[in-house]
């Protein structure tokens, strides 16, 4: 999937991003609010679906190489946040969907967590 | 490469608005270094959370980054409460974070068990009331 295609599934706007972004190919997303579980479980080239709004939110998308930032429940993040975003070149969406009705679009559609479950990946690694 | 690269990061406790501008820079660096970009993520995680800890809970601190053909070394001296327990410090879940760190997103009790698990090489040494250092190596071959 696309991530213009994240976009039109969520409903969402697209904040941060250009017309380059729209084009990034997506296949797996990790959702929290708890930064420090992001860091610990979060694979690299994932969605980051999250209701935090902090520019830390931003600097741990970008640590993480994810290919973009969901921000949930209709929160638009600050203009500091957002300005973060740019310059670290991490586009950023938001939608009104709660996190559990956002994962579980992506979820319809295709996308799947970039880890199924703690202590084994999809991929039967350890 | 043909010479060892070396770099020191000051961070200051408390800074929440900075915290991971020192981490983001490093992984510039090694990027620029050309690392595998597995050992790149393992490397800017274990960095971040360092950088994390410094801001959560000490005064002021210094990561070092020294970088020879081998392997990269990651060493995190900072001066603060140090730690009393090390073995509960080290254990998943175990947090002494302040409301504060918990409403942006850290403080899950993480941290330390993150950058063990993303390092080769990891020894951790603490003095109550004087500080705690970190020493992480990661094998730049990945393992």
């Amino acid at each position: 999937m696309k991530l213009h295609d994240v976009v039109e599934i969520l409903d969402a706007k697209l904040l941060i991003g250009e017309d380059r972004h729209r084009e990034l190919e997506v296949k797996t997303a990790f959702s929290a609010d708890l930064m420090s579980d992001v860091l610990a479980f979060a694979k690299s080239g994932s969605l980051i679906l999250t209701g935090l709004t902090t520019p830390q939110v931003v600097r741990t998308a970008s640590i993480l190489d994810a290919v973009a930032l969901i921000i949930v429940r209709g929160k638009i993040p600050s203009g500091e946040t957002l300005q973060l975003a740019r310059e670290l070149d991490i586009p950023v969406l938001s939608t009104r969907y709660i996190l559990f009705e956002t994962s579980g679009r992506l979820y319809a559609n295709g996308i799947v967590g970039c880890v199924e479950k703690i202590g084994g990946t999809r991929d039967g690694e350890s | 490469m043909n010479r060892a690269y070396e770099k020191t990061f000051s961070v200051e406790g408390d800074n929440f608005d900075n915290a991971g501008t020192a981490s983001i820079e490093i992984k510039k660096i090694l990027k620029d270094l050309r690392i595998d970009e597995d050992v790149l993520r393992k490397t800017a995680i274990a960095v971040y959370e360092s950088e994390l800890n410094i801001i959560s809970y000490a005064r002021s601190g210094n990561i070092t980054l020294y970088v020879d053909d081998d392997t990269i070394n990651i060493d995190v001296e900072d001066e603060g409460p140090g730690i009393e327990d090390i073995d509960l410090a080290m254990q998943p879940g175990y947090s002494t974070a302040t409301e504060h760190i918990r409403q942006m997103g850290f403080g899950a009790g993480m941290g330390l068990y993150n950058i063990k698990s993303c390092s080769d090489l990891f020894e951790i040494s603490s003095t109550p009331n004087v500080g705690t250092h970190l020493k992480i190596i990661i094998k730049r071959n990945g393992r």
